[in-house]
């Protein structure tokens, strides 16, 4: 009799499971949320499937077409090539015989770590103040609200441009971190509001009144309710660094290892490439490479409310 | 005006231009190969037979209002108050006060910045709103295509078009500069000229700008629409220009604040590109300028000269926030 009293009293709601979930279960339910059903919504939609296939593209050419390709040297062809004349040089050549293609090619790895190592750290720490901040009324949400408020007014470019001439930094990875250096007060303060309404939600109050830790509840009932607007945001970051490199290379400000579409871009313009057309293509592709990378991130971010939305969802389950 | 709400407002002003001399004084006193340590070095070589120690700390003091023989704490109280007053040092390369240089430039950024902030919330609510009312037609669609193109240009690529084609091809406008040499200050020519040399940096913006605010102002104003005060004030029988504009508008744009206060930093970071490819001397190029000299009190004033404008900037925008919201004129922001 007094075994049966306590287990109910160790189970809140005195409801159990019936059914035994094996790893295959979990296996097979996180291959479906993650793979099967974004997959299936994505080859409906044909924005989302031209904003991952321009995405996915990039990726490929930064990783395996850097190996497939060899780096181009002065002298490789003629100098200015036009584009579209020669299967050697497709997209021209600059005036010291450099092929563009290839220079775009070996640019591409630089700027794309840079964007995700910006886009992950202004979604890391956004994240982190924003629902520390709206799930701590009192002192602690001030203060991280305050930090917030600094973070968005003072202006990002100059705020960089003093950083880096002062901390030099070399590697990509820094340089983007650097980038998103005060990026994230626009997620932090948005989230913050989120969790305000989400925290009085039934459910959350249930977990509180089951004893779940904070940190459990934060993690289980309160982020997946914002990972749409998260993911959403990541994207957007990753462009926003995009636009801050590429301006900021372009300038000259940045040190570098090795030469990406913003130092294209400076090379060209001191070089005079806006003066004529000849040398028009010189300028123009490293600017096409930037504008049809943001148009992919900006497609693939507008899909993301419809690969986590329930009821569209439901209908791909 | 709610006298809590404006006091918290110029709370919030002051600690972000704090924080900001705070940060200045860290990146030049505490940074390893700081800019003392640089500048000490290079007085001594071009002067160390004829300059004492104490000399040459006094023309650091001068240059970059830090005494480096002072404890810590005793050079951070000075370097504050000194910023406070408004003596920024002088710059290191041309030798006359940070001030005066940047008093010189800022009022051409400002106008700038302020044309175009102005072109891009009109064109974008203006458009924004005639999107939502006509949700679904092809002029809707062909908006919203055009509207996320636009936002996916940056505004420094629209730049490079609009030089290559306005200025090397068709020689419609200036390469650069802010009017002609030769006109007498305050004449109606050389107000026309300066117009017209500000055009091509104000249309790479506002073109770059709009895009994005018109498809807030069309999602703001759809979800409006449908909202049941709406419904409310037909059946009421009011005009339809009363419920467009008193009670959609006004209640879509002020959603877009959020957004207007981020604009206002982005464009005047961006002022330093901006600037840069029209050889626009504001203060953005004078900022750019400085980095590559390393004229490092220039550089630092020149930041925080640029966060004060900003502040100043989300200020006045607060400030009318609150005649659109009356929630804040009754303190019941909350």
């Amino acid at each position: 009799m007094s075994d049966a009293s306590i287990e109910n009293e160790d189970i809140p709601l005195e409801v159990v499971s019936d059914v035994d979930q094996t790893w295959q279960d979990t296996v097979r339910s996180l291959v479906n949320a993650y793979v099967l059903v974004p997959g299936r919504i994505m080859i409906t939609d044909y924005r989302a499937l031209l904003g991952f296939g321009i995405v996915f593209g990039y990726l490929f050419v930064g990783t395996v077409g850097v190996w497939l390709m060899e780096p181009t040297t002065m002298w490789d062809g003629d100098r200015l090539v036009q584009s579209f004349e020669t299967m050697a040089h497709p997209l021209g050549t600059d005036p010291q015989g450099r092929d563009i293609l290839t220079l775009l090619v070996y640019g591409t790895r630089p700027i794309l770590l840079m964007m995700l190592s910006g886009g992950l750290f202004i979604i890391t720490i956004g994240t982190a103040i924003g629902t520390v901040a709206g799930f701590s009324r009192g002192r602690l949400d001030q203060i991280l609200s305050m930090i917030t408020d600094v973070a968005l007014t003072i202006p990002g470019l100059p705020l960089v441009i003093v950083l880096a001439v002062t901390l030099n930094p070399e590697s990509p990875v820094l340089i983007g971190i650097l980038l998103a250096i005060n990026g994230w007060g626009g997620l932090a303060r948005n989230l913050r509001s989120q969790v305000l309404s989400i925290r009085e939600e039934d459910y959350v109050e249930a977990a509180k009144a089951m004893n779940v830790s904070t940190g459990n509840v934060l993690l289980k009932d309160v982020l997946p309710n914002m990972m749409p607007y998260i993911l959403y945001n990541f994207m957007s970051s990753m462009r926003g660094v995009l636009f801050a490199s590429v301006g900021l290379y372009y300038l000259g400000v940045l040190p570098y290892s090795q030469e990406n579409w913003g130092v294209l871009l400076e090379q060209a313009y001191s070089g005079g490439a806006l003066t004529t057309w000849s040398m028009f293509h010189w300028i123009f592709w490293p600017i096409v490479a930037v504008v049809i990378l943001s148009i992919g991130l900006i497609l693939l971010s507008q899909s993301t409310d419809k690969l986590f939305n329930p009821r569209v969802r439901a209908r791909h389950e | 005006m709610n006298g809590r709400w404006l006091l918290k407002r110029i709370g919030m002003s002051l600690l972000v231009v704090w924080s900001t001399i705070t940060l200045t004084f860290a990146l030049i006193r505490l940074m390893p190969g700081s800019p003392i340590s640089r500048m000490r070095a290079e007085l001594y070589q071009q002067y160390g037979a004829t300059m004492t120690q104490a000399e040459i700390d006094r023309q650091v003091r001068l240059y970059l209002n830090v005494q480096p023989d002072e404890p810590l704490w005793q050079q951070y109280i000075t370097y504050l108050l000194d910023t406070f007053q408004g003596d920024l040092g002088h710059s290191y390369v041309q030798g006359i006060e940070v001030t005066v240089i940047l008093a010189d430039v800022l009022p051409w950024t400002v106008l700038l910045l302020s044309i175009a902030i102005m072109f891009q919330y009109t064109i974008g609510i203006l458009l924004g709103a005639s999107m939502a009312y006509a949700e679904g037609s092809r002029f809707d669609f062909l908006s919203t295509s055009v509207s996320t193109f636009l936002v996916s240009v940056p505004f420094y690529v629209f730049a490079f078009l609009l030089i290559f084609f306005f200025v090397f091809q068709w020689d419609l406008f200036p390469q650069g500069g802010k009017y002609s040499t030769g006109l007498e200050a305050g004449s109606l020519a050389f107000y026309r000229s300066v117009l017209y040399h500000a055009t091509l940096p104000i249309v790479s913006l506002v073109i770059t700008g709009f895009g994005g605010i018109a498809l807030s102002m069309r999602a703001n104003s759809i979800q409006t629409l449908g909202s049941d005060y709406i419904r409310g004030a037909q059946l009421r029988g009011l005009s339809n220009f009363r419920i467009s504009y008193r009670y959609v508008a006004r209640n879509a744009i002020l959603p877009l604040y959020t957004g207007l206060l981020i604009q206002i930093g982005f464009l005047f970071g961006g002022a330093v590109i901006l600037e840069q490819i029209f050889s626009y001397r504001g203060i953005g190029y004078v900022l750019l300028d400085a980095t590559l000299y390393r004229d490092y009190p220039l550089m630092m004033g020149t930041f925080m000269v640029i966060t004060i404008a900003v502040v100043v900037g989300v200020f006045v925008a607060d400030l009318t926030y609150g005649k659109l919201d009356p929630r804040i004129q009754t303190g019941d922001s909350q």
